[in-house]
């Protein structure tokens, strides 16, 4: 239940939304995500609600759960070829692999990969993605340290080249430019403008 | 934006190969169709007259059993691995991935059904003439199965054990199947002509891909968003 929430994600922000457990973090992302209808209130893009330019929109979007949405039978490489629309053995998927640090594990199928790994496969899609608004749900989730870096890494580039980033954690982010959204505490308000 | 333009083909071809990594599991409807009708003529009776008055029958209740056996798993996977909520953000139309995924299905249990059919057709002691209408009529009826059953596994998606309900859910909207089926069968085996049923069943199965997809994303919609 999340009652009351009111945020903006302008470009070139990273928002970092808090909460204790249950609190509704990923509900929220859902709800902005469209997978969940919200029981009232608005979502506006660039000023416009959302029903009026909902393919633009998800056509910005990259939403990525808890769920990695991989596929455990196909290999890395298939998974982030398929995910990304990316033409199978194509430089850019192997690429994207090796910079996750999953060099020599692309024809390796994904159940044979640890959960880290696996994470770092459904994570190169942000590499891959020109989406404009990454919705996160706990990124870091499984990583290790070096994963972590790579996401920052990832986030802080996104958001130079004008991007933004919605994301929980529970972790706290060494990044200067995050903004904080609680939960908990939030103040009045319905638009939830993107 | 190329990310999340994905229609027909992209689903179809990785559901085959998702199927082809687990052919094991994908071969058991085939296994359980065979299986189960060569019970028949040991446990009812060997006799070819009565077994082939049984035969259309049997082979139908067969098919549609197996189809139903494998429908289960058409959205679950997809639901539970969260790419069926990445199907459901994309901007595009959901009909045709759904399209594409009830075509693999297809492909996986009705065509392997229709092709071991005549195995089947020769334990029964089915007359050699009905072998190509029952074939014809199982390759048209498993279809309208196939999108049928996806429908029902659409709303069972998020259950824990949909598979019963599902089978309540299907198994009324399988009857004119089965009814022009073993219609079809029966016809030729009696020497009439056998077309008629058949063309209903080619009219049903036009019916089911112009309209399945489009309840089956209302009711991937309907039973993810809460």
């Amino acid at each position: 239940m999340i009652n009351d929430a009111c945020l903006t994600l302008n470009d070139g922000e990273i928002l970092q939304i808090e909460g204790p457990n249950g609190s509704g973090k990923t509900t929220l992302l859902r709800i902005l995500t469209t997978a969940l209808q919200p029981s009232g209130g608005e979502i506006l893009y660039q000023g416009q609600i959302l029903s009026e330019c909902q393919f633009d929109y998800l056509s910005n979007i990259l939403f990525l759960g808890h769920q990695s949405a991989l596929k455990l039978t196909l290999t890395a490489e298939e998974n982030l070829s398929w995910i990304t629309s990316e033409l199978p053995g194509s430089i850019s998927v192997l690429n994207a692999l090796e910079r996750v640090g999953l060099r020599g594990y692309s024809d390796i199928p994904c159940h044979s990969l640890s959960a880290g790994q696996q994470r770092r496969v459904a994570l190169a899609r942000l590499l891959l993605s020109n989406a404009k608004i990454w919705f996160l749900d706990e990124p870091f989730a499984a990583l290790d340290g070096q994963g972590v870096k790579f996401v920052e890494q990832c986030m802080e580039r996104h958001v130079n080249g004008g991007g933004a980033v919605m994301l929980t954690t529970h972790q706290p982010i060494r990044m200067e430019s995050v903004r904080r959204y609680s939960l908990v505490d939030s103040s009045d308000g319905e638009a939830l403008d993107a | 934006m190329p990310e999340s333009n994905r229609g027909f083909s992209a689903y179809f071809r990785r559901d085959l190969l998702l199927a082809y990594r687990r052919r094991g599991e994908v071969a058991s409807p085939v296994i359980f169709f065979v299986m189960v009708a060569t019970l028949i003529p040991l446990g009812v009776t060997p006799e070819p007259d009565s077994l082939k008055e049984m035969a259309p029958g049997i082979i139908w209740v067969m098919a549609l059993l197996a189809t139903l056996l494998s429908a289960e798993g058409l959205f679950v996977s997809d639901y539970k691995d969260g790419s069926l909520e990445q199907l459901l953000i994309s901007p595009n139309l959901l009909v045709m991935p759904i399209f594409g995924k009830v075509t693999a299905h297809w492909i996986t249990t009705g065509l392997p059904l229709t092709l071991a059919s005549p195995l089947i057709a020769l334990m029964l002691s089915l007359p050699s003439v009905a072998y190509l209408p029952m074939m014809a009529g199982l390759a048209l009826g498993t279809g309208c199965l196939s999108f049928l059953a996806a429908i029902g596994a659409a709303l069972t998606v998020s259950l824990q054990k949909g598979s019963l309900l599902l089978t309540l859910i299907v198994m009324p909207l399988y009857m004119p199947v089965i009814i022009f089926g073993s219609a079809v069968v029966q016809y030729s085996i009696d020497g009439m002509a056998w077309s008629g049923p058949l063309a209903i069943l080619g009219a049903m199965l036009t019916a089911a891909i112009a309209l399945c997809p489009l309840a089956i994303a209302a009711v991937l919609r309907l039973t993810t968003i809460n």
